[in-house]
């Protein structure tokens, strides 16, 4: 099977005042149609300009090199043109991101936000069919009373309805591969809960292939299929979640682990800040079984 | 001996849509060098505690006494400086044009502490007790990480000598190894200056890792208060039972204790 998402040796640098700064050193990662992919990574790991390149969004920016490939079924997004990369985005690929108040626009009710959103397939959508669409989408995300939310501001709606309402407009077009940029991390622990259980049971049903972006390893435990843990720009240990929670086999895999407060009480473990070891070469638990 | 205490504290909102109940009469003492954390989910009251203890808020109803002097709207300079406060947002709440050392020092300024020319020492000091270097404080906050601006939150609280910390969700913005390196630090002043702190969170597994006493809020009513190895072992309260079925967990031997716990009792 080919995969849906091939990234072979992505790398990434930044022009500044003080000379190029390399942010990714090569990464490799593949998603397959339908399959739940984490990337797992402190601050600064190189996890969120990953998602942007892939959005066709950081090629645009005048001080970024990139180099390597991102072929996106069998296309690659580095060498498309402008304007076809746009019409991807939104219909084919789309994005979550971490805050959802900011990331919707305050001057718009809902219901005009999705209508721009249906309207990047179908531009020709007329308002009744936007708005019946829309209904069903905020059903489909558990959200009471979609009337309501449809001409409220985001401001007016609560962290977790917004988030909602934001996996409602990422998923309406059915795209063959959603972005997932730490969607959980701005809500509390039990608005995170089912929110994440939401977009797991949609996705599935949709058979979209997600790419979840992520630095909470018990979310990612129970979101995804497949894990890549990141480290300075670089993939450092990958495989099927359950054998890389069962086995972290990489010195910074087992520190990220450490780090995770547990409800058994376990107490708070000392995470050195930099480690030789965290550079040691990539493991990859395909190849340890 | 309790340092803080609070008796039958109820706070209401009037808004046009009538009034809201953000905390209703909430009961709670805490004694000193402990460690009270404050749980519940978003809009359950957590933070309108914070601000009525701060003196941010004025309660509609009820009482807090700190060190045994009843707190009125009218504080005194010295118990403003007792009761300090670590938000959230390490971003938003340091100002972006002054340096880092000018923001930690504003409190010494306020509450006039010290010699006006041993200040930026004491802010030095404050900035190496949070593990920071003493020249970072001519940094500008958008030149740390945020880790370093959490730090600086820290040294901020710390510099002015409290009694009491209220710290509001002070890991949630950060990422895991951060979090853990800085609950670490929040341990160990703890441990050296004898502090006190209210721990305000929605993180269960944060709160099983630093908290001494755990009070759940729900709908600004007090659900269940106990201690963290009690609320961990056998949560009376549905609610609390809830919280902790929907925290994140990493292995086995964790998911078996959360299902345990957070099934519903008949």
């Amino acid at each position: 099977m080919s995969a849906l998402l091939d990234i072979e040796n992505l790398q990434l640098g930044f022009k500044t005042l003080n000379g190029r700064v390399d942010v990714l050193h090569g990464i490799d990662l593949t998603i397959n149609a339908s399959e739940k992919v984490a990337l797992v990574g402190e601050s600064g790991s190189g996890k969120s300009v990953t998602a942007r390149i892939v959005l066709g969004l950081l090629q645009e920016t005048r001080t970024a090199k990139i180099t390597g490939e991102v072929l996106f079924d069998g296309q690659d997004i580095n060498k498309m043109k402008r304007r076809t990369c746009a019409q991807l985005r939104g219909t084919q690929i789309s994005m979550i991101f971490q805050d959802p108040t900011s990331s919707l626009n305050p001057v718009f009710t809902i219901g005009e936000q999705f209508a721009e959103v249906l309207r990047r397939q179908d531009f020709k959508l007329p308002r009744s069919a936007c708005e019946s669409r829309a209904n069903q989408l905020l059903e489909d995300v558990a959200i009471p009373d979609a009337q309501r939310a449809l001409s409220s501001y985001p401001f007016q709606l609560s962290g977790g309805m917004n988030q909602r309402v934001m996996i409602a407009m990422a998923l309406a077009n059915h795209p063959k591969l959603l972005l997932a940029d730490e969607p959980g991390t701005a809500l509390d622990v039990s608005v995170q809960a089912q929110t994440l259980t939401l977009m797991r049971d949609l996705v599935t049903d949709y058979g979209t292939a997600v790419l979840f972006i992520s630095h909470n390893l018990g979310v990612v435990r129970e979101f995804a299929d497949r894990v890549y843990v990141i480290y300075q720009g670089r993939i450092v240990e990958d495989g099927p979640t359950s054998a890389l929670f069962a086995n972290p086999q990489h010195a910074y895999t087992k520190a990220l682990m450490k780090a995770v407060p547990r409800i058994v009480g376990s107490g708070l473990s000392e995470v050195p800040e930099v480690s030789d070891a965290f550079l040691a070469p990539r493991i990859s638990h395909s190849d340890i079984t | 001996m309790s340092l803080l205490s609070i008796n039958q504290l109820s706070k209401t909102f009037v808004t046009a849509n009538g009034s809201v109940n953000a905390v209703s009469d909430v009961s709670l003492d805490i004694a000193e060098g402990e460690c009270l954390a404050i749980v519940g989910e978003s809009g359950s009251g957590k933070t309108t505690l914070a601000n009525m203890i701060l003196g941010i808020l004025q309660p509609t109803n009820g009482t807090i006494s700190f060190d045994q002097q009843t707190l009125t709207n009218k504080r005194t300079s010295a118990q403003r400086r007792a009761i300090q406060l670590v938000q959230q947002n390490p971003l938003s709440s340091l100002n972006p044009k002054r340096s880092v050392g000018a923001s930690v020092r504003l409190g010494l300024d306020t509450y006039n502490i010290g010699q006006k020319n041993g200040r930026w020492n004491v802010v030095e000091d404050a900035l190496e007790a949070v593990g920071l270097d003493r020249n970072m404080r001519k940094r500008a906050p958008a030149a740390l990480s945020g880790g370093q601006r959490q730090r600086v939150g820290i040294a901020r609280a710390l510099a002015c000598g409290p009694r009491l910390l209220v710290l509001d969700e002070p890991t949630s913005a950060l990422d895991v190894l951060v979090q853990a390196r800085v609950l670490r630090l929040l341990n160990s002043l703890r441990e050296q200056h004898g502090l006190t702190y209210i721990f305000i969170t929605h993180d269960l597994a944060v709160v099983r890792n630093v908290a001494d006493r755990v009070a759940v809020f729900k709908s600004g009513q007090l659900q269940e208060l106990g201690s963290t190895s009690d609320i961990f072992s056998n949560p009376q309260s549905t609610y609390t039972r809830q919280l902790i079925g929907a925290v994140p967990v990493v292995d086995a031997a964790e998911l078996a204790l959360r299902n345990k716990l957070a099934e519903i009792k008949p």
